[in-house]
């Protein structure tokens, strides 16, 4: 089991070496020049030329790179003389469009994003796994048809269309709830509430669509099991089975995707922020796109996949755990 | 030996079978539990309508006398607004018309159609064709070309794709432009199709790869290379057909996830944009007016949501018809 750990986080350090370099060539080759983005229109030729220099972009792509690679261990300089500033250690590079460290403007906005994914994620792990299971216990009654309902309509709506009918019909057609305007929970707490519960829901109920059916297809197929037959002649009532046979087996494969699209949430619910006008990630990430500030967008491309890797060790991980024969290869 | 007689059977050589015992093909089966249930059929219908209506639009405008682009001033009141309940909804103007230019909204729609339904077919297509060949090489030949491609799915995993969807917008787009791609819609669509078929095609050959790995140990296919057949004829002829099944159950749920990301990033103002109609065209300019005129906000939201839980209803069902279990009774 520790060789199977030891094996799988070397690989994630590899994956992810390979996600950084693939993610800033791809960024490094685009066709504009990052340098002639740090000052406006107006910009004179021999202060780009001198940008150009101290954020490094002089350098070949190689050399950018490793620069790149060694300021997330050891922190980066910028510059030398008066001029100079630096980022401290993980340094992700600097932001010329807002004049700030990558890893400082991540570090405003990330827990606005985590608040966003954590409350969403607990509400829909619990609406998902209930109606499923519900579903499961019914089959072919009402309540199955209801859930299955829920089902087609919850996968088929797009997020930000749901949103800004949501949106639109509680804040501004009911006026029920004020404009969202994020505050921090722990500056003003009921304000943070009343910004984040509508955010929250539709995250929730949209995302816990594929998760009823995750459950009761999983529930069902369980119930078709030996074990399970067993569990009936040996004349276990139908509770222990339930909980101890069915839901057991069907929640293995939910954790495991539970865990990976919760990773991808962490890494900016990028419709979802804006639509709710919300700081965090997301909503960075497409300022960045629309002022292509590059620093930027490889940063969070980097945060996402830090988590969707370190999300996808942590599954196999617990594969292991649950399942010996994936241990031995 | 019942392999063998079973297989006879099947082919239906067996001289004793008679109209009573003859068996069913799973497909039959399949197509038989399908057609049973109503609302999948009903759900197959809305999509070959709007296929049909897609592909017919610049037909049935021309019949009605409508355009998805003809100023209509005449429809709209002082403030630019529709005339009239609705939207402006009238025996001339279906749908009604678009605040600010008076465009008929249900040419519009159609037209949109078009679009939005040939971006969610052809990335389907890129998707579908790159993971079943990707997928059935990684299957079938195992050992280090398994290796390899798994590790290249590994990386391509890693991404968060929407965020490089979208970061890499413009820049891809006016690098199509410059490769000769007509510029502006054109070139966007083409982006918007190339980059969901590089992200999407890992689930094709993840399905495909671990379905592959199991056929490829069943009787048939060593039958077939017993008697000498080349890889060729075992991929195409033997593994192939038998690969369809779950590769449709992928297709009907993944082209609305296409069809809806296509308008998500219209909406974003990084898809297509004014004057091509597409419906997330539509919805990211009825949000300017959510206000004045909801109405126009609902009719390509409705027409977005029914198509892609139409293809929704239609995958599960296939889905479930497929399933070999699906007619056994549960103990609890």
């Amino acid at each position: 089991m520790f060789l199977f750990i030891v094996r799988r986080v070397f690989f994630a350090v590899v994956l992810l070496l390979a996600v950084s370099f693939f993610t800033y060539m791809l960024f490094a080759m685009l066709p504009s020049d990052p340098a002639a983005l740090t000052c406006g229109k107006n910009c004179k030729p021999d202060v780009i030329a001198a940008n150009r220099i101290r954020l490094g972009y002089d350098k070949s792509l190689m050399e950018q790179y490793w620069l790149f690679l060694k300021g997330i261990f050891a922190g980066r300089d910028y510059g030398t003389g008066a001029a100079a500033f630096s980022c401290g250690a993980p340094s992700l590079g600097y932001s010329f469009g807002q004049h700030e460290c990558v890893t400082t403007l991540i570090a405003q906005t990330f827990p606005v994003t985590a608040y966003l994914s954590i409350g969403a994620f607990i509400l829909w792990m619990f609406i998902g796994i209930s109606t499923g299971a519900i579903a499961a216990l019914n089959k072919g009654k009402w309540q199955d048809r209801a859930a299955s309902i829920f089902t087609s309509i919850g996968v088929s709506l797009p997020t930000f269309y749901i949103g800004l009918l949501v949106l639109f019909s509680v804040v501004i057609w009911l006026r029920i709830l004020p404009f969202p305007s994020y505050e921090s929970p722990f500056d003003n707490f009921p304000v943070f509430l009343r910004t984040m519960i509508l955010p929250w829901l539709v995250l929730a109920v949209l995302s816990a669509a594929s998760y009823t059916r995750l459950t009761r297809n999983g529930m069902l197929e369980a119930m078709n099991e030996d074990f399970v037959r067993l569990g009936v002649a040996k004349g276990l009532t139908r509770r222990i089975i339930l909980r101890r046979y069915v839901m057991r087996q069907a929640l293995v494969p939910i954790v495991t995707i539970a865990g990976l699209d919760f990773a991808g949430l962490l890494g900016g619910a990028i419709i979802t922020e804006s639509v709710f006008s919300l700081p965090g990630m997301g909503k960075m990430s497409i300022r960045a796109v629309v002022e292509s500030d590059l620093p930027v967008l490889v940063g969070t491309t980097m945060v996402a996949a830090v988590f969707i890797v370190l999300a996808n060790v942590l599954v196999d991980i617990a594969y292991g755990y649950l399942d010996p024969r994936v241990r031995v290869k | 030996m019942t392999s063998t007689i079973d297989s006879v059977r099947e082919d239906g050589v067996s001289p004793t079978s008679t109209e009573s015992i003859v068996g069913k093909s799973p497909r039959e089966l399949a197509w038989a539990r399908m057609s049973r249930d109503k609302v999948s059929l009903f759900a197959l219908g809305i999509i070959i309508t709007y296929l049909l209506v897609a592909a017919l639009a610049p037909v049935i405008c021309a019949v009605l006398g409508i355009s998805p682009y003809a100023l209509d001033g005449d429809a709209l009141n002082d403030y630019g607004l529709p005339k009239g309940a609705f939207g402006g909804i009238s025996t001339e103007h279906w749908l009604g018309v678009e605040p600010g230019t008076g465009r008929d909204i249900f040419a519009r729609l159609i037209y949109g159609a078009r679009a939005s339904l040939m971006v969610g077919i052809l990335a389907t297509l890129l998707t579908t064709t790159i993971g079943l060949v990707i997928g059935v090489v990684a299957g079938y030949k195992r050992g280090w070309v398994d290796s390899i491609i798994g590790r290249f799915m590994d990386v391509t995993l890693a991404f968060p794709s929407f965020l490089l969807i979208i970061a890499l917008t413009r820049p891809f787009t006016q690098r199509l432009e410059s490769l000769g791609v007509p510029e502006g819609n054109p070139a966007r669509m083409t982006y918007i199709i190339l980059v969901l078929g590089t992200f999407g095609w890992v689930y094709v050959a993840r399905v495909v790869r671990g379905q592959t790995l199991s056929l490829r140990e069943r009787e048939f296919v060593e039958a077939a290379k017993a008697s000498g057949a080349t890889n060729r004829h075992i991929i195409f002829k033997q593994l192939l057909p038998n690969l369809w099944a779950p590769v449709i159950v992928i297709v009907s749920l993944s082209l609305p996830g296409y069809v809806a990301t296509e308008s998500t990033l219209s909406f974003l103002g990084l898809g297509l944009m004014q004057p091509a109609a597409s419906w997330g065209v539509m919805l990211g300019d009825s949000v300017r007016y959510y206000r004045a005129d909801p109405t126009y906000l609902f009719i390509p939201g409705i027409a977005l949501v029914l198509l892609v839980m139409a293809f929704n209803l239609v995958g599960d069902a296939v889905r479930d018809a497929l399933d070999p279990k699906a007619d056994r009774q549960n103990l609890l």
